[in-house]
């Protein structure tokens, strides 16, 4: 079975390159052959998983050595896999939920002429994130993570006659550049430390390198992880990338991208469990973000941003629980497992009403769909009713275990990351239900689109359905299942590790205060979205509002702190280089090759110039010979 | 078989095309374009041949031919490759083919006015391309110093006239004031690089000095003075190693170039026109950086070790300066060579780190930045051609119009800002590496690089790529069939050195474990062997 992982990269890679080469002639079965390529992906992923099931203990871990890499003395790269519990359950994720992003897309991006291209450009993101979690080393990881990066840049920037997702395209490139320095150079501190950066050699001997290199090592693995999972303090670049179709939304928020941070801290667990401190920066960054994104997503009024908002809190749980290190890292994979079933029902859901609304964004522009749209409504409704954490649902048992894991984590530490995560539910549940509130219920605020049209909200054709029942399915029942008879820690545990944590407060006591928040949350959006009507312009809102709106003022500070910076950096540089450092080396040629005149004069002709430089350099040939013989 | 002069007849085969094209009468000058690629292509054969006969991991210098040239003053004829000049020639052969074929109409402009009956500037043009070619092989041959100086100054001349008899006619001036520019371009490009040559040809007679005082018998031949200096024969003074050394390294870091003598590259590449460009960058600049590892390094270990901290500064400098200097152009091909500078500087880097990932890491990064930068370049020369300007404000939305080209020139980019799975990424890994291991500052400070890379590039391809089409652009036809043959192959070539480059490596790892060993350098070793803890299991 071993040798099949490699088929799990490959088969949307070659679909990848199918699409991408294969031109005009293809615009008709391309799309299909884009799915194809992915369900087998999944399908192959499903026959390695009951093998998996199979075996047991360690023999579920497999290996698959194809070829040398980068064979250089004392450097040796290879192209060689590893599919354990944890890759398992990556690949489960990307290649099922990718399929059915694939099968939306081919109705959502029915009338765009480059279809084909876009499926291209879906497998290509499939095969670098498979890449990334079945990479046996972190240099190959490191291909994967940075083809990540490029398949989000081709994606981001689809529609690139928009110079604005253009722009959102380079900036969401450059903003992860930043990150991947920080695993580029993280890979380096390996080599110098260990010899090493396969996962094998580097885990095992973990403990015995110095604190402060690991440390080091796990903040640059952070800083990567920022970039990706867009943590702050490089999260700027995930808002505007909502100017790509929505599915590469989808794409980007549940199955792929955001949750390689994750992967990447907990695959990375045998260092940080030996660095505190940088466990420490982990769970910060999370706490940090998770506030971040949910003060975001209560200000936007674009329902696509407003989301994203939702994501980059909901990755900073993850990165939370992540950072707390063995009694976090199931509960950080089991929450991006179910994250991944509703988030992606609420941005296929999203693009749905897009689909019936003149591709409309404005939430204000929204309102009574839920009679014109039932499926949507259904699907969209549970999706968030999961992600708020409503009991019984998959959120719920993911995110519990969070905070739960928060609080046991101790001391003061304990207690603040478990308030913010607590209060983050809080957050949660009035974004998400302002989000329902403005889009399904009360009156309808629908205004005509820029030509004029009126528009005729409609149920999306079955392709883009069907998967929406689907991820509905996952959203409703996955954390139930999973926390059976803690099925997920079981199967998880022989990787990541486990302990019990041990809180402070009772988990009764936790759980009923999560719901308590949840309510409050739920009640408050209900009394500004439900029981008012909502404005159709927005109010101008709190100096708090305001900043949210503008994402708390991250552009403006990147702007100031880097951009303006950068740009007079350079223009004084190019100056500079010309006037200064060009002037001075002509001057100092002219004069110490002994070449009479300046360059002007020397231009008319080729030989007498050659002929009079051939004579300074005889001269000067003459002297060093003079000089040398005392040698 | 084994006295056929295997090396003298690949670097003697795109000379004979150069008098054969020239010779064409000015009627025929289709038949001429076709007959240079014609020698182009048999010289990639013989390179073939010489890769094929090579032996990795064998002697240092193979398929050797020496005979007595001017005995009096010791002179020899003397060839023989290593890893490395196997690896180069093959790239030189390897990007003429497809300078020629992007450079087919380079010339067309200036058949419009016949001044006289023998005007035949595309003979020309394309003798020039195989006589550089011809130069740069036997440059990379060469063993002996004195011959290797003959042509690294040599080929200075038929390039001076490609730089300023054949410009792109794509500035943002008059005519005259491009023929201007043009010149000026040129002799710049000639007075940096003569001054170079003559500073080295200093230092090479003070070589010649030393051995004649300390053989008795004056010699240039650099596997004789290495056989000297291991017999114990040969001891060059503190002095006089440092003095020679900077001799030859100051022509080598003008060739490469090396920040801050690095101001000819700009011009000389923003006025010649895109084929031309990629034969100054990625294939005679690459002699430079070839020329450290073998005659710096070999010839002297000591002054080499002695210099290191000053040339890392200056590399490093190199490095951001050229990356800082991309951003702000705003001509295509003036980017295009700062990006160059910034390159260089990681080869050079990746030389003076002195580790084996280091050295490794730069002979490679000569192989992908000549791949890449021709990718990029050509690519863009099209673009240029097409709207008859290089500033990169007259561009805008070419991908709606011409799909081919940007997706090609996108490829391009993603090589040269280092994408993993093509080439230049493990390259410039490695140098990275190399580097960290024994100085960790500059490697953190060199990886910054990367992502000023991505800025460059990016932009680059958003304000002429992307957005809504400008004016000037409507009417832009996509890469023809002669294009796609250019295009294609670089970047399908890209795709297998980024994803198995062993085929290079095998060639290039044995010649620097021998240059490391002359230079008296072990790799840092790792403070937990894990690797080895673990075979020992």
């Amino acid at each position: 079975m071993d040798h099949l992982i490699g088929a799990l990269v490959g088969a949307p890679l070659l679909g990848a390159g199918i699409l991408l080469t294969g031109g005009r002639r293809l615009d008709r079965t391309g799309h299909w052959i884009g799915c194809l390529l992915s369900a087998a992906s999944f399908v192959i992923g499903a026959l390695l998983f009951a093998d998996m099931l199979g075996k047991s203990g360690s023999a579920r871990t497999m290996t698959s050595h194809l070829f040398s890499w980068v064979p250089v003395a004392g450097f040796q790269a290879n192209v060689s896999f590893q599919l354990d519990q944890l890759s398992m359950t990556f690949v489960l994720l990307i290649t099922g939920v990718g399929t059915l992003i694939h099968i939306y897309s081919v109705g959502y991006m029915e009338q765009d002429e480059n279809r084909r291209r876009f499926f291209g450009y879906l497998n290509l993101f499939l095969a670098a994130m498979l890449l990334l979690v079945l990479a046996d080393n972190y240099l190959l990881l490191y291909m994967g993570w940075e083809g990540v990066g490029l398949a989000s840049y081709l994606l981001i920037g689809f529609w690139q006659h928009k110079p604005s997702a253009a722009t959102a395209a380079k900036k969401a490139f450059i903003v992860n550049r930043v990150g991947d320095m920080g695993l580029s150079i993280a890979i380096m501190v390996m080599f110098a430390t260990f010899g090493s950066f396969s996962f094998g050699p580097v885990f095992s001997h973990a403990t015995s390198a110095s604190q402060a290199k690991l440390t080091v090592i796990g903040l640059l693995l952070l800083l990567g992880a920022c970039g990706k999972s867009a943590q702050v303090p490089l999260q700027s670049w995930l808002g505007d990338a909502m100017e790509g179709p929505t599915p590469v939304s989808a794409l980007i928020h549940a199955a792929t991208m955001v949750t390689a941070g994750v992967y990447l801290i907990t695959r990375s667990s045998a260092i940080f469990n030996a660095a505190p401190a940088a466990q420490l920066a982990v769970t910060v960054v999370g706490a940090v973000t998770l506030l971040f994104g949910a003060i975001v997503g209560c200000a936007k009024d674009d329902i696509k941003k407003a989301l994203a908002g939702s994501t980059m809190s909901q990755i900073g749980y993850m990165i939370l629980a992540a950072g707390l290190g063995p009694i976090g890292y199931v509960f950080a994979i089991m929450h991006l497992i179910t994250h991944g079933f509703f988030k992606a029902g609420l941005f296929l859901g999203a693009g749905s009403v897009m689909h019936g609304m003149n591709d409309e964004v404005d939430m204000r522009k929204f309102g009574g769909l839920r009679k014109f749209m039932p499926v949507t409504y259904v699907t969209f409704g549970l999706a968030y009713l999961a992600i708020i954490g409503f009991p019984g649902l998959s959120g719920y048992w993911s995110k519990d275990k969070i905070i739960e894991a928060a609080f046991a984590k101790g001391g003061t530490d304990g207690w603040i990351l478990g308030g913010v995560a607590l209060l983050g539910a809080g957050i949660t549940a009035f974004y998400m239900t302002r989000v329902m509130l403005m889009t399904f219920f009360g009156e309808k605020r629908w205004v005509p689109d820029a030509d004029g049209h009126e528009p005729h909200p409609h149920e999306a054709p079955r392709t883009m359905t069907i998967p929406m029942i689907i991820l509905a399915f996952g959203s409703v029942f996955a954390g139930g299942l999973f926390s059976l008879n803690s099925s997920f820690l079981h199967w998880l545990e022989p990787v990541t590790g486990h302990t019990e944590g041990h809180s402070p407060v009772s988990t009764v006591l936790i759980q009923a205060a999560t719901l308590v928040v949840l309510a409050l949350g739920l009640g408050l959006a209900w009394v500004q979205y439900g029981r008012q009507a909502v404005p159709a312009v927005a109010p101008r809102g709190s100096l708090l509002t305001r900043a949210a709106r503008r994402d708390l003022l991250q552009d403006d500070f990147n702007h100031v702190a880097l951009v303006k910076p950068g740009e007079y950096l350079t223009r004084g540089l190019v100056y500079l280089d010309h006037s200064v450092v060009d002037g001075v080396v002509n001057g100092t040629a002219a004069s110490v090759g002994g070449l009479s005149g300046r360059m002007r004069r020397l231009q008319n002709g080729y030989v007498r110039s050659y002929a009079v430089s051939m004579l300074g350099g005889t001269a000067v040939l003459v002297a060093a010979t003079l000089l040398m013989r005392g040698v | 078989m084994s006295s056929f002069p295997l090396l003298t007849v690949t670097a003697v085969v795109p000379a004979v095309g150069a008098i054969a094209t020239a010779a064409v009468p000015a009627a025929r000058r289709t038949a001429a374009k076709w007959l240079a690629l014609a020698f182009s292509l048999a010289t990639l054969v013989l390179a073939g041949v010489i890769a094929a006969r090579f032996t990795p991991g064998g002697a240092r210098y193979q398929l050797s031919e020496s005979h007595a040239w001017i005995a009096d003053f010791g002179v020899r004829y003397e060839l023989g490759v290593d890893g490395i000049a196997v690896v180069l020639i093959g790239l030189t052969a390897l990007l003429v083919p497809f300078v020629m074929l992007a450079g087919w109409h380079d010339a067309d402009v200036l058949e419009e006015h016949r001044p006289n009956r023998n005007w035949r500037p595309t003979q020309g043009f394309f003798a020039l391309i195989l006589l550089v070619e011809a130069m740069v092989v036997i440059a990379f041959e060469s063993t002996d110093v004195f011959l290797f100086y003959i042509f690294f100054e040599a080929m200075l001349i038929p390039m001076y006239f490609l730089i300023g008899g054949f410009g792109d006619r794509a500035g943002a001036h008059s005519e005259d004031e491009q023929a201007k520019q043009r010149s000026y371009a040129a002799v710049k490009f000639l007075l940096y690089n003569l001054l170079g040559g003559l500073i080295m040809l200093a230092a090479v007679i003070g070589l010649y000095v030393v051995t004649a005082h300390q053989l008795g018998h004056g010699t240039f031949s650099l596997p004789q003075i290495l056989q000297a200096r291991a017999a114990g024969q040969l001891h060059m003074s503190t002095t006089a190693e440092r003095w020679i050394f900077l001799g030859f390294f100051f022509a080598f870091a003008v060739k490469a170039p090396l920040w801050p003598l690095h101001t000819w590259l700009p011009n000389a590449m923003g006025e010649a026109t895109a084929p031309v460009a990629v034969l100054i960058t990625a294939v005679v600049d690459k002699v430079g950086t070839f020329a450290m590892l073998r005659y710096c390094l070999q010839l002297f270990p000591n002054a080499s070790n002695w210099a290191t901290p000053v040339i890392l500064v200056l590399s490093l400098i190199s490095i951001v300066y050229g990356a800082l200097l991309a951003v702000g152009q705003r001509d295509i091909k003036r980017l295009v060579a700062y990006a160059s500078i910034s390159h260089f500087g990681f080869i050079i880097l990746g030389i003076f780190a002195m580790t084996s990932q280091g050295q490794s890491g730069a002979a490679l990064y000569m192989v992908n930045h000549g791949v890449s930068t021709a990718a990029w370049l050509l690519v863009a020369g099209f673009l240029i051609s097409r709207r008859g300007s290089r500033l990169i404000t007259d561009f805008g939305g070419v991908q709606k119009v011409a799909p081919l080209l940007a997706g090609t020139f996108l490829v391009g980019s993603l090589a040269i800002l280092s994408l993993p799975g093509l080439g230049p990424f493990v390259s410039e890994f490695l140098v990275l590496v190399g580097t960290f291991t024994r100085y960790p500052v500059l490697g953190v400070i060199a990886t910054f690089a990367i992502v000023l890379a991505a800025l460059y590039v990016l932009v680059l391809y958003q304000r002429t790529m992307t957005g809504p089409v400008k004016a000037g652009i409507e009417s832009m036809k996509d890469l023809r069939l002669r294009e796609l043959v250019v295009a294609g192959p670089l970047i399908a070539l890209l795709i297998f050195l980024g994803v198995y480059p062993k085929p290079v490596t095998n060639y290039i790892n044995p010649a620097v474990k021998d240059t490391l060993s002359d230079v008296h350098k072990t790799d840092p070793a790792p403070q937990i062997n894990a690797v080895a803890k673990e075979t020992a299991k």
